[in-house]
């Protein structure tokens, strides 16, 4: 299968920050010699090279649907990466520390996009519920949002509250919240993310375990815009969470003796 | 749709995978190739057609004609979207945004509090 390689090569040495790199000892595919390779991890790919200025990689790990175990291993400080599919390799690690071996299990367990996609599905509801108790609690009401419209560049990047966002590129912004199962037989354009209903989207993600319900979410789900969209919600978090933000100081500041 | 150079297009099946977009022959399981959509450009090109570039060759644009405008738009938008890079700024800022309004880092439930892919500032490219 092709892959655009030199877009994997530049991603994987361009400047932007590593999620983690160092030296592991991987083992080969047929013969059992371990080999020492300069790992790099950038969001859910693990990249490895032969040294650690080599220009571009040797290889690449996506880390979708993988599990990170450890190895009782007689070589100390193993690990594995292992996928479900039958004819999927199992790739088999050594750090050189324990500490090095735990700091990789733990960066390499959570690399995933669907990992990341989560905790921000999780966090943007948390900001839905809190925005909505907040308007609860001052009476107002909020509009039902509508369709959201593109806009033609990202215009969070110039948006001030926001963390620094790279200028390198107009990238875009948003979550892609997709069905990650390949073969899955939907039209290729019902990804979720145009303007109108979204719930046809897959099944939700498995809560975390303090999740709230919260009445107003019954409530409003008529008015609700789907979660499904970074972009749509981040506009009108922004616009919400300003005005609440100033409801709920003048409202402390009032009352207090 | 193959690139566009000299006018052919291919039909493809496009599917849309976290941050990969896979494509396929239409009557073929296995895809015939992928592109990583990380440090890419979407744009919407005339009608019913967007392109993806990359930004190491900025010149090389990968075009696609869909059957309908609306339907372009849609790519256009989710395509837009589908970086693992921008899915953690999305986090970082709702993280911000929670923690201005509570008080509380709401990463710490995960345990992930510490980590340095999620600290404010980090990852300026």
């Amino acid at each position: 299968m092709k892959l655009n390689e030199k877009s994997l090569a530049f991603y994987a040495t361009c400047d932007s920050p590593a999620d983690n790199a160092g030296f592991l000892y991987k083992r080969g595919e047929r013969h059992t010699a371990y080999h020492r390779r300069w790992f790099v991890l950038k969001g859910n790919m693990l990249f490895y090279f032969e040294e650690r200025d080599s220009r571009e990689p040797v290889g690449v790990i996506v880390l979708e649907g993988c599990n990170v175990e450890l190895c009782d291993s007689a070589e100390n400080f193993t690990f594995a990466i292992r996928f479900g599919g039958s004819k999927s390799r199992t790739y088999v690690l050594a750090a050189e520390s324990q500490e090095a071996m735990e700091s990789w299990v733990k960066s390499l367990s959570r690399a995933s996009f669907d990992y990341m996609r989560l905790v921000v599905r999780e966090l943007e509801k948390q900001l839905q519920e809190m925005s909505r108790g907040l308007a609860g609690g001052c009476g107002g009401s909020q509009d039902a949002p509508g369709p959201w419209k593109p806009k033609p560049s990202g215009p969070e990047q110039s948006r001030e509250r926001l963390p620094a966002l790279p200028a390198m590129l107009p990238k875009e912004n948003g979550c892609a919240v997709w069905n990650n199962v390949l073969g899955a037989d939907r039209p290729p354009d019902t990804s979720g993310c145009g303007g109108h209903d979204e719930e046809g989207t897959p099944r939700p993600p498995p809560l975390p375990p303090r999740r709230r319900v919260s009445n107003g979410e019954a409530a409003s789900a008529g008015a609700a815009e789907s979660p499904s969209t970074f972009c749509r919600l981040h506009e009108q978090y922004s616009r919400e969470v300003a005005r609440l933000r100033q409801d709920w100081q003048q409202r402390r500041r009032g009352p207090q003796p | 749709s193959a690139p566009r150079a000299p006018a052919v297009l291919k039909k493809r099946l496009v599917k849309l995978v976290v941050n990969f977009l896979f494509y396929f022959r239409t009557d073929e399981a296995e895809p015939i190739g992928a592109l990583l959509l990380e440090h890419c450009k979407i744009t919407k090109e005339e009608e019913n057609v967007f392109s993806i570039s990359f930004i190491e060759e900025p010149e090389r644009k990968y075009c696609f004609e869909c059957a309908t405008e609306e339907q372009c738009q849609e790519w256009v938008e989710a395509l837009k979207r589908a970086s693992y890079e921008f899915l953690r700024r999305s986090l970082i800022f709702y993280r911000n945004e929670i923690q201005k309004m509570t008080g509380k880092d709401p990463l710490e439930q995960y345990g992930i509090s510490e980590e340095a892919r999620f600290q404010l500032g980090a990852h300026r490219q």
